[in-house]
């Protein structure tokens, strides 16, 4: 079975700046990929090089088998694009708009109006999209790009300022096409979004890809501390560290902040049970590595979110 | 522009079995509800409505109220004392008289003369008491001047000769030709129509093909199986059913309300806003291929639709003009547009006085559009 995209080696330069500086991946069908990285990384070039709006400088693309440069007409009613921006005609109705765009694919005005219900906007089809609220708009971006029954889906940040609501229903939706057998493609700059999300993500910075695999593996490949807290005034910290040596608990960090006492350790059990001896477990907290840390370790930098 | 090049779409049997409709009744749809698309926005916008419609209609009242009973000579005459002349005159010729002249008589020669200087009156006439009829005038407008010498003139050659008691030995038989000296409104809507079409068809593809590419609609459809042909074709659509609105709207209120009368072929008129939309959405590709953001090309728009108003006798007659500005307008296509429009509606012409403005401005629209095609980009950089 051919991969539902595989990109080699694709490098794309605007100016001085290099956008896009050799990236190379495949992505097998059914999967939900995610291209993680901070604004300025790459994602949205990467995102329209595939998709066929852009010519890379170099490296090939192929979608389903297919080379979608130049605009391949037979390639187009298979995949689906969800725009960052709300590219809709002016001055229509969700329905209108929707019904509109469906038409493009020979879908006919039921199909369209299914999908409308099927983002939850059956109550707002007669709203001017202008009108609409961000989450319902984007929700509305999503049901044009699946309207004619695509197989392969991009979504480019398709949660970016949304409210937590609306995120969280919106993150429902996207399992359920891929849940379809849709393959989809996301990019975020929402770790959590991806950890929750991706089957497989990249991440990726100054238009490399730096790492890529499954977010839980990725993490564990981290081999980070885990941070353990209690709340302040359960134990003082000298004493703390004298118990912690005794029980010979490798501690990489040990602070007081006065709301609560944290530990940093690789190797927790001898510290919960020091705590535990202790009565000393109220407000106990246990926080492993997130997608966030692995990706610090890999960017060396704060996260330009 | 018709909605058939190569890349038609095929859709592949898909998954789901739905959605197979047959590829030619496909593309008809997505032609008729793009172009539903952008005329429901279009009647929506309140503000484009009233650009397209409405604001050349208020220039059209505007012009056709002021300029509404000028342009004939009719002059106002005080008449100091008795003018034998005037006095004797009875029946046709006195009322005839009447139809130019407005003759109010007065005592005060003096004051008189001094109201024809003001203007209050055009001339003053006398008659002396050895039968020598005395006019003086105010040359403050010259034409009508000329006009009232003329008449005068023609009275008393003619009172003069009735005196001889024998027959005119030659009749002077004179019948209007239909020309500019005609009412205003028979010059103006033709030119403010023209410039009405110009504004609508440039602003109008100027302004949606930044807006799509902005908007990224034109990724939209550019990702959407539809062919660029059927995007092109329904667009020049909308555009060619507001550009006929509007001429229908303009010869209603003109011939309703400002007494316009269309002459004999004056549906040809149709034929020539088509053609002339045409070159005008062709301008509009170009200011839109090359402007980057709504306002340039709202600014390109202007600049070039306002220049090709005055200089094609949109709102104003370029007869007096010199040579090199009637050289500069003979390369815009509205200032063939109206004259032609006149043509057609207001003098009579006929096939032949459209049909090669017709061609002139189809080629127009073809060298423009290739220039646009190479311009073109379907995404900002």
């Amino acid at each position: 079975m051919t991969a539902a995209i595989s990109a080699d080696g694709i490098r794309q330069r605007y100016g001085d700046v290099q956008a896009v500086d050799g990236v190379s991946f495949t992505v097998e069908a059914g999967e939900f990929y995610g291209i993680l990285g901070p604004n300025g990384a790459g994602k949205t070039t990467t995102m329209e090089i595939l998709e066929g709006v852009r010519k890379p400088d170099e490296g090939r693309v192929e979608l389903l088998g297919m080379n979608p440069w130049p605009r391949n007409p037979k390639l187009l009613p298979r995949i689906g694009v969800q725009f960052q921006a709300s590219a809709f005609f002016r001055k229509l109705t969700a329905r209108e708009t929707i019904r509109t765009f469906a038409s493009f694919y020979g879908v006919g005005p039921k199909r369209a109006d299914a999908m409308l219900e099927r983002v939850g906007l059956g109550d707002k089809a007669e709203s001017l999209t202008e009108k609409m609220s961000g989450g319902q708009a984007q929700r509305l971006s999503i049901a044009c790009a699946l309207a004619h029954d695509p197989e392969l889906v991009f979504l480019d940040e398709p949660t970016t300022g949304l409210d937590p609501q609306s995120r969280r229903n919106l993150w429902d939706l996207l399992r359920d096409i891929n849940a379809e057998g849709r393959t989809v493609v996301l990019t975020t700059h929402y770790l959590d979004e991806a950890e929750v999300l991706c089957d497989r993500v990249s991440i990726m910075d100054h238009g490399k890809i730096l790492h890529t695999g499954a977010p839980a593996a990725l993490i564990r490949e981290l081999d980070d501390t885990v941070r353990i807290s209690i709340a302040s005034g359960q134990l003082p910290l000298d004493r703390a560290r004298e118990l912690l040596t005794a029980a010979g608990a490798d501690i990489a960090n040990l602070e007081d902040d006065t709301v609560s006492l944290s530990v940093s350790t690789r190797l927790p059990a001898p510290v919960l049970s020091v705590l535990a001896e202790q009565n000393a477990l109220r407000g106990l907290e246990v926080r492993g590595a997130t997608l966030e840390d692995v990706f610090l370790q890999l960017t060396g930098r704060e996260f330009r979110a | 522009m018709t909605p058939t090049t190569s890349t038609e779409p095929k859709v592949p049997a898909q998954r789901g079995g739905r959605a197979g409709a047959a590829g030619e009744r496909e593309r008809v749809s997505a032609f008729w509800s793009l172009s539903r698309a952008m005329l429901l926005g279009m009647k929506r916008d309140r503000t484009a409505t009233f650009f397209i419609l409405l604001f050349p209609l208020v220039f059209l009242v505007f012009f056709g109220t002021v300029t509404q009973g000028s342009g004939s000579p009719h002059a106002k005459v005080a008449q100091v004392g008795a003018v034998k002349l005037f006095d004797s005159m009875q029946g046709d010729a006195r009322n005839g008289l009447n139809e130019v002249l407005t003759i109010t008589r007065t005592d005060d020669e003096a004051a008189t003369l001094e109201k024809v200087r003001k203007g209050d009156f055009d001339a003053m006439i006398e008659q002396g008491p050895d039968g020598k009829v005395e006019l003086r005038y105010s040359a403050a407008d010259t034409v009508r001047a000329g006009a009232l010498q003329g008449i005068l003139n023609s009275v008393v050659q003619s009172a003069n000769q009735a005196a001889t008691g024998q027959p005119p030995a030659y009749v002077l038989d004179s019948q209007q030709v239909e020309d500019k000296s005609l009412k205003p409104i028979q010059f103006l809507t033709p030119g403010l129509l023209g410039w009405a079409v110009a504004t609508g068809a440039v602003f109008g593809a100027a302004l949606t093909l930044v807006n799509w590419r902005k908007t990224k609609v034109l990724r939209r459809l550019r990702l959407a199986p539809i062919s660029a042909g059927t995007v092109v074709s329904s667009r020049v659509v909308v555009s060619l059913l507001t550009a006929l609105l509007q001429s229908a709207v303009f010869l209603v209120v003109a011939t309703s309300f400002f007494g316009l009368k269309l002459t004999g072929d004056w549906w040809l008129v149709i034929p020539l806003v088509i053609c002339a939309t045409l070159a005008f959405m062709s301008i509009g590709l170009l200011a839109g291929s090359v402007a980057k953001t709504e306002e340039a090309a709202n600014g390109i728009s202007q600049v070039i639709v306002l220049p090709m108003s005055f200089l094609s006798g949109s709102f104003f007659p370029l007869d007096d003009a010199p040579g090199w500005l009637k050289a500069i307008s003979e390369v815009m296509p509205l200032h063939y547009l109206v004259k032609s429009a006149q043509s057609v509606l207001t003098r009579g012409g006929g096939v032949m006085d459209a049909l090669p403005t017709m061609g002139g401005l189809l080629l127009f629209a073809a060298v423009l559009t290739a220039v646009a095609w190479k311009l073109f980009k379907w995404e900002d950089d």
